[in-house]
């Protein structure tokens, strides 16, 4: 088992090493640093001394990914790209536009990241997968027959209405909690109760239905056929064995999205005013800061891989029928 | 010449895309394999309304893709004729001279749907010289008004009336014209066609259908008829109507919809199909190209990716000779980029598939004929994922409707001079804060979206119904749940199928 994480975990280096490339690629082959010192510097203001100054400062006056003026192995470890990528894997992401120190406010806005992430995702889990329980007791009568229509209906809002429309409701009209903003320690709760309802609502249409095909496909298993034919009631045979066994592929297809949490929800973020890491790339978005972007797509990635190697495991650790090769 | 055509990088994919689908469509109907899941989509009744509603959305953003310039002209020769032409730098679609007077009756500001005045006070002056802070009235909106206190209701009761009465007898026309044709196919006379139709006995469900067309035709006819002295979903901030943006928005959603598609799918065929085909170390290298994408969250990825193009275009503005040209090749440019964040999905589907397939007996058999790799691959391999490719595609339609508002909202999808749903939406968030607030253009924002996404949906589940052998085990086992166990399928397929929520 350690010998399999341990290569699992090799394997994620090349990966990593081509998610550089292509966010550096992606940067500095179109754009010279030359056109981005530009286009921060303003193009009024710049002059070549400001544009050296704006690489100078940043580490981008060398050579992009192969270094003429050097000898041997450091024709290319004297290189924008190595240094940068390098710097990435020992976790320095270095410093935003604006001065500060992204690993700094990464640590710092994780929390509130978690504070709105792991609550919609547990209570979403909890919501979807007791409403399509209820749609398959209930399968072929009305009652699945209109919760499939309401799940297509809510699938077709944009996220964006179910924010807009829930700060209006409830903020603007009923006055129940605020708008936006942040607070630490209990004081937190008032801020995070209306984004952690809004993150379930806009997930409930597409993610019920998910669950319920997942409970319809273990329906037609041969054990299903055995429990009834010995005369267990449906009830039994659903929240007994059902439920038990379509577990398996709903905790292991949502083992992904957990490390992915720390990046937080880019859109409710920045619509409710909460520092989190979710906000902070819109600015970066916005503002066009590429460092924190960059550090953001590394971040992204590296746990997403994470969340890989875990479902791995957590196929292996529920299902032993998997043999690890 | 009194316009020059101009074809946009876009509106030339557009008609690329809308000649594949006929050359398609000749194909398809010569097959009667080809069809038989066809007939299926035509069988559903919440497909073909569905279907309904697109056709209209479809014909508005075909209307908004031929584009062309208009001429201004210059100056007048000897015998009157026009000596010189100049183009003007406004590019302009059919939709734009079909709309002409919403496009061009723009108010001062702000106005409320079906306002005969402004939304905000003014000061104004009065005859006898001195001020007084009125709600002025609107230039366009309800201009043709006496006393709009009095005559306002009555007056848009009555349009309506007459515009959905119109819409009432074209549908019944088009109705009519479908009896003729349905009578004629069967050997029937015509009232005993029109009778099948209303009791529903038709194997394509008309029934629905025409209910559908006369809800939009009805619908149509009423706003037509008030939008040419109404503004029907009011102004927006500097006094544009905004059902002309709505309608403008159309198309906007639907290139990104069916372009992305088109950038995705030679990605994802190739090498899906080569992977799954030749294993091996072709293999291995599509799979880390793919895990490496996709390891990258997309509105990352896609918001570096036109962050960098952004740059490039401030930099170099000599390129494009008019606003359209930029924007549209930004659009471009988004659809490119959503396009490459979106083929892993479907090239893990169809590698995955692949594997199954070339261990066929049929395709053990080519091989040991001979037949080379290319032939198999393209006479047996591909005809054979079509339908993950079609269904594939038609359910990340809407998928990607939704992103492009999230995108442009985010700063990081269409050009701002565009006119998209994420635009709309992106100026409705002021509108929210203001008092009173101005809620129209977010509630139009929000009907036309939830229009087309709802009936991309429903339209994308007919589809999957129809040609997903699994669904349809899966639809009937709901009624008789025994019979035929299943395959079990790798577990890549199942995490695939999990709902994307990345957006939030």
């Amino acid at each position: 088992m350690l010998n399999y994480i341990v290569r699992r975990l090799f394997y994620a280096i090349p990966i990593l090493i081509g998610v550089n490339l292509i966010t550096f690629t992606l940067f500095f082959v179109v754009n010279t640093p030359d056109d981005m010192a530009r286009m921060q510097l303003g193009i009024k203001r710049v002059t070549p001394e400001a544009i050296v100054r704006w690489k100078q400062e940043r580490g981008y006056d060398k050579p992009l990914m192969f270094n003429n003026a050097e000898q041997g192995f450091s024709k290319l470890t004297r290189t924008v790209f190595f240094e940068k990528s390098v710097s990435m894997f020992a976790f320095r992401f270095g410093r935003a536009d604006d001065g500060r120190d992204i690993a700094y406010e990464i640590r710092k806005r994780m929390i509130p990241s978690l504070s709105i992430a792991l609550p919609v995702f547990l209570l979403g889990l909890g919501v979807y997968i007791v409403f399509a329980l209820t749609m398959v007791f209930f399968r072929a009568t009305y009652v699945d027959f209109w919760g499939v229509v309401l799940c297509v209906a809510l699938m077709s809002i944009s996220s964006l209405f179910y924010i807009i429309g829930g700060q209006f409701l409830i903020s603007k009209l009923w006055h129940l909690v605020p708008i936006s903003g942040y607070g630490y320690g209990m004081d937190a709760a008032k801020f995070l109760i209306l984004p952690v309802i809004i993150g379930v609502i806009s997930g409930a249409g597409a993610n019920t239905r998910w669950y319920r095909t997942i409970f319809l496909e273990e329906m037609s298993r041969d054990y299903v056929r055995t429990a009834r034919a010995k005369g267990l009631s449906e009830r039994i045979v659903l929240f007994g064995h059902v439920l038990r066994n379509a577990l398996i592929p709903i905790l292991t297809g949502t083992v992904v999205v957990i490390p992915l949490l720390f990046l937080g929800s880019l859109i409710a973020e920045s619509f409710f005013g909460i520092p989190g890491l979710g906000s902070y790339t819109i600015d970066a978005i916005n503002s066009q800061d590429f460092a924190v972007v960059r550090a953001m797509v590394f971040l992204g990635s590296l746990l997403y891989i994470v969340g890989l190697i875990l479902t791995d495991i957590s196929y292996t650790l529920v299902d032993p029928r998997i043999r690890m090769e | 010449m009194s316009f020059k055509p101009v074809v946009l990088w876009t509106d030339a994919l557009v008609y690329l895309l809308v000649a594949v689908v006929l050359v398609l469509v000749w194909h398809i109907r010569r097959n009667e394999h080809l069809l038989a899941p066809w007939r299926r989509v035509g069988h559903s009744a919440s497909g073909m309304s569905a279907l309904t509603v697109l056709v209209f959305f479809i014909i508005t953003g075909l209307l908004d893709t031929v584009h062309f310039r208009p001429a201004t002209e210059l100056g007048n020769g000897d015998n009157g004729a026009v000596s010189e032409t100049a183009y003007s730098v406004e590019v302009l679609s059919l939709l734009d001279l079909i709309a002409a007077p919403l496009r061009t009756r723009v108010e001062k500001t702000y106005s409320a749907p079906f306002a005969a005045h402004l939304y905000a006070r003014e000061t104004v002056e009065l005859p006898d010289g001195g001020q007084t802070r009125e709600f002025p009235r609107l230039k366009y909106g309800g201009a043709h008004l006496q006393d709009p206190e009095l005559e306002l209701m009555p007056d848009i009761m009555a349009r309506a009336a007459t515009g959905a009465v119109g819409g009432l007898l074209l549908c019944g026309v088009l109705i009519a014209l479908l009896a003729v044709t349905l009578a004629r196919q069967r050997n029937e006379t015509f009232m005993s066609a029109l009778a099948a139709i209303r009791c529903r006995t038709t194997a394509t469900p008309w029934y629905a259908v025409s209910i559908m067309l006369a809800l939009i035709l009805v619908l149509l006819g009423a706003a037509l008829a008030l939008c040419s002295s109404y503004h029907i979903f009011g102004t927006d901030k500097v006094g544009q109507d905004v059902f002309y943006l709505s309608l403008k928005s159309i198309r906007t959603g639907l290139v990104i919809g069916t372009l992305t598609t088109l950038m995705m799918l030679p990605f994802a065929l190739l090498l899906g199909i080569t992977a799954g085909y030749f294993r091996g170390w072709v293999d291995d290298v599509i799979q880390y190209l793919y895990t490496t994408l996709s390891s990258i969250p997309s509105v990352l990825l896609i918001a570096a990716a036109v962050l960098m193009m952004q740059v490039y275009i401030e930099t170099r503005p000599e390129l494009f000779d008019t606003v359209a040209a930029r924007a549209d090749l930004r659009l471009l440019f988004l659809c490119v980029i959503l396009g490459v964040t979106s083929w892993t999905g479907l090239c893990r589907l169809l590698r995955g598939e692949t594997l199954k397939l070339r261990e066929m007996e049929y395709i053990q058999a080519a091989h040991a004929f001979g037949v080379s790799h290319w032939r198999i691959i393209s006479r047996h391999i591909l005809p054979n994922v079509m339908h993950i490719v079609l269904i594939s595609t038609v359910m990340d339609f809407s998928g990607l409707v939704l992103a492009e508002a999230v995108l442009s909202y985010v700063g990081v999808g269409v050009d701002p001079s565009m006119i998209s749903f994420g635009t709309m939406i992106n100026a409705a968030r002021m509108e929210m804060a203001r008092e009173p607030m101005v809620w129209w253009a977010l509630l139009a924002a929000f009907s036309f979206m939830f229009a087309l996404v709802l009936s991309a949906n429903l339209f994308a589940d007919a589809v999957q119904n129809a040609f997903d052998p699994r669904a349809k085990n899966l639809s009937t086992r709901v009624k008789a749940f025994h019979r035929k166990k299943i395959q079990k399928k790798p577990e890549v397929e199942t995490a695939s199928a999990r709902p994307e929520d990345s957006f939030l």
